[in-house]
């Protein structure tokens, strides 16, 4: 566990590096809440188990801070996807070969619609 | 909003990198019959909108007025805040942790911010901030004293690390002068804080931060 720490805790006015908020939003972005969602749906599914979750969520961060990541929370749903995705490849349910596709055609699809037209998903374009 | 903003093309849409992985994986999702997409947004609005901390604040401020009920929450939380009707999905166990005029205790998780969903809604920003779960656990009172609440040396302060199967929730002291209070106003005292306890329960005059 993290082990670098000042132990002489200044006042958190000094203290940027502890963030604070009030009843802000949950979700900054709405990728966060869809990232957020599947996860949940597959879980009450059965296709994995949440201590099985909470440990590659809790790797992806460890790993995240080691090439880094300050770790602030803001980053947290960015690890929460990477988790995901790893999870639901190592479970077989999405292949990281199938998503890396997906992801280029999305990519195009996005690139070819005029600014202002919904993107269409890739299968129906 | 997005970081994604790499060229003059600005006739086209742009996705974010991390938009497109989030697309993919739920277009993939779908098309196997995995997820839909209204159901995933129910699932957002279920969470941004109808569970938050006012569902902890209740289950406190029944402890507070009920006896029987506290003995029930301290002795099993999960069946006596499932009797309240707010049950977790994560089919977690709960632990409730009462604060009393010589204990504090508060609550961290060091390892991927679990937290009490069911009762408490998705966590503050400081929650999941790394400065967070790691001072806590090595300096409590100091980070404490960094959200205001200053403890005596009398009083043990003790740090409770969530893990993936039991999650924790405080329960604050009831504030002195608040007798005869309503137990729906004695609700409106228990903040989202008090029940992760890096604060106490609000005082009745002062009313919610």
């Amino acid at each position: 566990m993290p082990a670098d720490l000042n132990p002489n805790t200044p006042t958190h006015e000094d203290l940027p590096s502890l963030p604070r908020d009030e009843d802000g939003p949950v979700f900054r972005e709405p990728w966060e809440a869809q990232a957020f969602a599947m996860t949940l749906t597959l879980h009450e599914q059965g296709h994995f188990t949440w201590p099985e979750w909470a440990e590659c969520l809790g790797a992806e961060i460890a790993a995240a801070q080691a090439g880094g990541d300050p770790d602030l929370g803001d980053t947290y749903y960015l690890h929460w996807l990477k988790a995901l995705e790893g999870l639901v490849a190592s479970k077989g349910i999405v292949s990281t070969d199938d998503l890396a596709r997906r992801k280029e055609a999305w990519d195009i699809a996005a690139h070819t619609t005029p600014h202002g037209k919904p993107i269409t998903p890739p299968e129906d374009a | 909003m997005s970081p994604h903003s790499d060229s003059g093309h600005d006739d086209h849409s742009h996705l974010s990198d991390t938009e497109l992985r989030v697309r993919s994986l739920e277009s993939l999702l779908t098309d196997k019959g995995l997820v839909n997409p209204e159901a995933l947004d129910a699932i957002v609005d279920r969470y941004e909108n109808k569970i938050g901390p006012r569902n902890g604040s209740r289950v406190v401020a029944r402890a507070w007025v009920d006896p029987d009920f506290k003995q029930r929450l301290l002795e099993n939380a999960s069946a006596a805040i499932d009797s309240l009707g707010y049950t977790s999905t994560q089919g977690v166990d709960m632990l409730v942790l009462e604060n009393t005029p010589t204990v504090h205790n508060v609550t961290v998780c060091t390892l991927c911010s679990c937290y009490p969903w069911a009762v408490l809604g998705l966590p503050p920003a400081w929650y999941k901030s790394f400065p967070f779960r790691s001072r806590v656990v090595k300096d409590p009172r100091g980070v404490l004293q960094e959200f205001g609440l200053k403890l005596g040396a009398g009083i043990e302060v003790r740090v409770w690390d969530s893990t993936a199967e039991l999650r924790y929730i405080v329960l604050p002291e009831r504030p002195a002068g608040t007798e005869g209070m309503s137990e729906e106003a004695l609700a409106d005292l228990v903040t989202r804080n008090s029940m992760i306890g890096t604060e106490k329960a609000a005082n009745p005059k002062a009313g919610k931060s």
